[in-house]
Formats: structure tokens, C-alpha cells, sequence
């Protein structure tokens, strides 16, 4: 490898090329790959019986039920809502839509702690929303409820920014078509819309989905923490570790990052459908 | 537009639609907003001003910018360096290279943070070394900055990869047959070309380095007025039912997040051409 590197690299006239690719590639093996390479190693420390033990106990496969569910389900609610701002953005023209814009990224930019203890004020039963809801038997903070919640507020720039691009460049002329030939504008919007940003809107369900499984900071103010009810995955690494079982820790955190790389496989495919689909 | 509007929705259908968003949008991102701000001013701006100015919310405060301080100039020589190698040359890999560099965004904050204990912990690869040369990583100030240099890691270098792929080599190749050096082409003829890519890709690393959360708080120990920075103290004083100094504490995050998403918004308006390349 060094040779076709060394060999290749004459093709620009440009310096640098050794010393900046020895930083990337330093500063990358030092702070990514050995590091989450020694996850792996000490998840197996203890031999693979006691990694499946770990990872695989009752209270952690309740944990991962809880932590991919509450992501699957709030990136399904993302999508609609994702979509319908996305829709509102790109199609209609309103007063401070700027700041609307703007404000949607805000789940990116408020740390998760502020956001866990202002979710929780709310929906708590003595919150604003709680104090609605609880009445109607539908408690939300300190319930596996306000997981999804939580997930919710996290999710929703991934869905709205990987699709307004997308349903920017719908081509007028293929709707015109579409209602030329005798189309509702709502079978329009089946068939002929969502097709075309079909993979952008998967691509952000990943996403999103992705993030909310690792979340941590918004979900632990608003969930219970109730082993087997209300834990999510990341908390039950952090206990763990709490009682020096790094092992244990190190085997959750390792299945954790098998789904971590198996959605970004999922997302490296859906970019290349969003492609072909584009071209 | 005057074809289009046989393609837009029955003004009823636009209304509900438009609605619908803002509601969504208020409900979920407004509300928690105001949340924050109401619990933080619920005793008054004089219980306000004593929670953020009593000493360990002022070593918070200290802590926090220091590590930031140390961790953004880090994520940022390293964005830069690798962004110049894989934009300015060809070389094998490099698909798999950026790869490698977006992984920290897939990986749970815990676990980021979990990656350190496992090397430098008490029980770790290195512990007993650490311990018997007196160094303290973990639960001390190194700790935090690993923790944090490995989350925000790919901000920088993603916005640039990009942004100087598009911009190709041309104008550093007429520099350089102008007779300039290697850095003076650097500083004065790449650097003004990305000065607002950068200049975004630092402003988001900094706002994640400030409000991280899940990864210093496994690395902390949670020591007060030594090893909390600003979201491990709200979730301090959060947990000791301290209500109004964890939410003061918090409107200064929330701070930090508007400024940031005002920034970030005013250059992405004003500087849209020289931003891009940025997806």
C-alpha cells in the first residue's frame, strides 16, 4: 500500500500530501479505531460464554427492546412529521419562514441534557403537557413513553434535512404530467412524489434511527430507569460500569456497535439507490 | 409559477398542511424552549444570577470552555490536514478513509466515552501503569478531552472534504508556479477559499464539544466544582431536586445553542455559494 500511495500522489503537484495524510491517519488511530478496537478486544476478555452472558442477559435484551423500538418508532413518527415540515418549507411561502427553517435544527445544536430536563418539565403530570395527558391514562415521563418522546425531539433535523433537498428538485413537469394524464392531486402526490424521495426519506429514517438508538443525555431525565421497564441500552453500559464490570459493559457497548455498522451499511445502500434514483 | 399553481393544494388543504407544522414545530421545539426558560426565571433573575455565578457553576463554566478549548483546535489542524489529503490527491482507500473518519457520528456517546475507561480506566489496559506513574486520565481533565475530541471529531473535516473537492487544485497549482511555497499557499490562497466552511464546521464542533453530555459523563466521576462541566452540572443539580440552578445552568446551554443556530443560519444565508459543496 505504501507504494501505490507514494506512486499515486506524484500526479499532484501539491506538497503536503505525506504529511497530512500521516495526521489523518494518525489522529484517526489514535482516537477512533484503536480505542473502539479495545471495546471488542475486552468484551471477549472473559471468553465468549461470559460475552453472551453479558450480552444477552434478560435485563439487557429488555434494554435493547426498549432502545431500538422507542428509535424505530419516533423515526416513524419523524417521517410523517419530518415530511410534512419538509413539504411546508419547500412548497409554501409564510412570514419568518427563515426562522422556521432555522429552528428546526435546534435538536442539533441544544445539548441533550437541557433538552432531557426540559421534556421532562413538560410531560411530567405536573408539566404542561403531562398535566393534559396524565388525566387521559397516558403518562409519559418515567415511562418507556418518554423514550419515544425524547427520541422524537432528537430525530426530527435528520428527516427534514435529508428530504427538503430532495423535494426541492421534484420537477414541475413531472407533476404537470402526472396531472395532465388525469391524476388527483393527491394520487400525484403517491405516486409520482413520494417515489422520487422515497430514498431520501429512508436515508433520514436511518439516520435518525441511528442516533436515537445511542442517545443517552434527553432520554435518562425523561425515562424511568427502571431495569427491564424504562432502561435504555447506554444506561445499562454506564451501570456496568458503575459496579467495574467492564467486561459486561464492553459486550453491550460491542452489540451496540454491530447495529451502529449495520446501519451504516444500511445508509452507504440507501445512498447509492438516492443516487441512481437522481442520475 | 404561474403554471404551477393548477399543481398546488385546495387553499383549505395548504391551510391545514401549514398548520399541522406549526404546531408540530411549536409542540416539540418551541415548548421545550420556553420550558427551559421559564423553570430557569420561576425564583427570579436574582435566584438566576446566584445558580450560574456560585462557584461550582463557575468552575463548570471554566471547565467546560477549557476543554472545548483544547478539543476544537485538535478536530480542527486534524479536519484540515485530512480534508487537504483526500481533496488535493489521488490515492487508494479513500472511500473506506472517510468512512473511518464519519464513524464517531454513529457511535453511542457512551460508548465514546466508554472506549477511555476501558483503556485508561482503574481496571483498564493501562490502568495499573497510569496508577503507578500517579497519572490520572480518567476522572480528570485528559479524560474530558478524549471523550470530547473523539464525539466531535468528524465536524470539521467532514464540512471541508467537500467543499475543497469542489474547489479542486487549480488555484493552488497557479500558486505554486508563481513561485510560492507550500504554506504560503496554504495561508493565502486555500485558506481564504475555505475561510466559511471552516469557520462552520468549527462553529457546530464547538456547540457539540460545549453540550456533550453522554461521553464525559462516563468519563467524569461527576466530582463537583472539579470534574462537571456545564450539562453534568445541570444533571447534578437536577438530580438533588435543585430545580431552578439546574435550569439556570441550562438557559446558558440554550444560549449557547441560539447563538450558535443564529450564526450558523447567517452564514449559511449569506455565504451559501462558498458553503456549497457542504452536502
Amino acid at each position: 500500500m505504501p507504494s501505490v500511495i507514494a506512486r499515486s500522489s506524484r500526479h499532484s503537484p501539491l506538497p503536503g500530501f505525506g504529511l497530512s495524510l500521516g495526521i489523518t491517519i494518525f489522529w484517526l488511530s489514535a482516537i477512533v479505531l484503536i480505542p473502539l478496537s479495545a471495546v471488542f478486544l475486552k468484551s471477549t476478555t472473559d471468553g465468549w460464554d461470559a460475552f453472551w452472558a453479558a450480552a444477552g442477559s434478560p435485563r439487557a435484551l429488555a434494554s435493547y427492546r426498549l432502545t431500538f423500538g422507542a428509535a424505530l418508532l419516533a423515526a416513524a413518527v419523524n417521517c410523517v412529521f419530518g415530511l410534512l415540515v419538509a413539504w411546508v418549507l419547500v412548497r409554501y411561502s409564510f412570514p419568518f419562514k427563515r426562522l422556521f427553517g432555522a429552528l428546526v435544527d435546534l435538536p442539533f445544536a441544544l445539548p441533550t441534557a437541557v433538552a432531557g430536563i426540559a421534556l421532562t418539565a413538560l410531560y411530567a403530570d405536573t408539566g404542561m403537557i403531562g398535566k393534559v395527558l396524565a388525566p387521559l391514562g397516558l403518562p409519559v415521563a418515567y415511562k418507556p413513553a418518554g423514550v419515544v418522546v425524547a427520541l422524537v425531539f432528537i430525530g426530527l433535523p435528520f428527516i427534514v434535512r435529508t428530504v427538503e433537498p430532495v423535494l426541492a428538485e421534484v420537477s414541475s413537469e413531472m407533476e404537470e404530467a402526472a396531472l395532465t394524464l388525469g391524476a388527483s392531486r393527491w394520487q400525484t402526490f403517491w405516486r409520482v412524489i413520494l417515489p422520487t424521495i422515497l430514498p431520501a426519506l429512508a436515508t433520514g429514517f436511518a439516520l435518525a434511527f441511528a442516533r436515537g438508538a445511542g442517545e443517552y443525555g434527553s432520554v435518562i431525565f425523561i425515562a424511568g430507569n427502571m431495569p427491564f421497564q424504562s432502561e435504555i441500552a447506554p444506561l445499562l453500559i454506564i451501570t456496568q460500569l458503575e459496579e467495574y464490570d467492564y467486561a459486561g459493559a464492553a459486550a453491550i457497548a460491542t452489540v451496540m456497535l454491530a447495529v451502529s455498522f449495520a446501519m451504516l451499511l444500511v445508509l452507504n445502500l440507501l445512498q447509492h439507490w438516492q443516487r441512481r434514483r437522481r442520475s | 409559477m404561474g403554471t404551477r399553481s393548477t399543481l398546488r393544494e385546495p387553499p383549505l388543504v395548504k391551510a391545514l398542511l401549514m398548520a399541522a407544522a406549526f404546531a408540530y414545530i411549536a409542540l416539540m421545539l418551541l415548548l421545550p424552549l420556553w420550558a427551559v426558560m421559564s423553570e430557569a426565571f420561576r425564583a427570579g433573575a436574582k435566584a438566576w444570577a446566584a445558580a450560574v455565578s456560585e462557584p461550582d457553576a463557575r468552575a463548570a463554566i471554566k471547565l467546560t470552555v477549557l476543554v472545548a478549548a483544547i478539543a476544537v483546535p485538535l478536530n480542527t489542524i486534524f479536519g484540515v490536514a485530512a480534508a487537504w489529503a483526500i481533496s488535493k490527491f489521488q490515492f487508494g482507500g479513500k472511500a473506506v478513509l472517510i468512512a473511518f473518519i464519519e464513524l464517531p457520528f454513529s457511535v453511542s456517546p457512551v460508548v465514546s466515552g466508554l472506549v477511555w475507561v476501558l483503556l485508561f480506566g482503574a481496571q483498564g489496559w493501562f490502568g495499573t501503569w497510569l496508577i503507578d506513574r500517579d497519572i490520572q486520565i480518567i476522572f480528570a481533565l485528559p479524560g474530558l478531552v478524549l471523550a470530547t475530541v473523539f464525539v466531535t471529531f468528524p465536524f470539521v473535516a467532514r464540512q471541508l472534504i467537500p467543499l475543497m473537492t469542489a474547489q479542486g487544485r487549480a488555484d493552488e497549482e497557479a500558486a505554486l508556479t508563481l513561485g510560492a511555497s507550500g504554506w504560503q499557499t496554504f495561508w493565502h490562497v486555500t485558506l481564504p477559499n475555505i475561510r466559511f466552511g471552516l469557520l462552520y464546521g468549527v462553529l457546530l464542533c464547538n456547540a457539540r464539544a460545549m453540550g456533550e453530555f453522554g461521553a464525559v459523563s462516563v468519563v467524569s466521576g461527576h466530582i463537583r466544582g472539579e470534574t462537571n462541566t456545564m450539562p453534568l452540572h445541570v444533571e447534578v443539580l437536577y438530580n438533588e431536586y435543585n430545580f431552578v440552578a439546574a435550569f439556570a445552568v441550562a438557559s446558558l446551554l440554550t444560549l449557547l445553542a441560539l447563538v450558535t443556530l443564529a450564526l450558523k443560519s447567517a452564514l449559511e444565508w449569506r455565504y451559501r455559494a462558498a458553503l456549497a459543496a457542504r452536502t
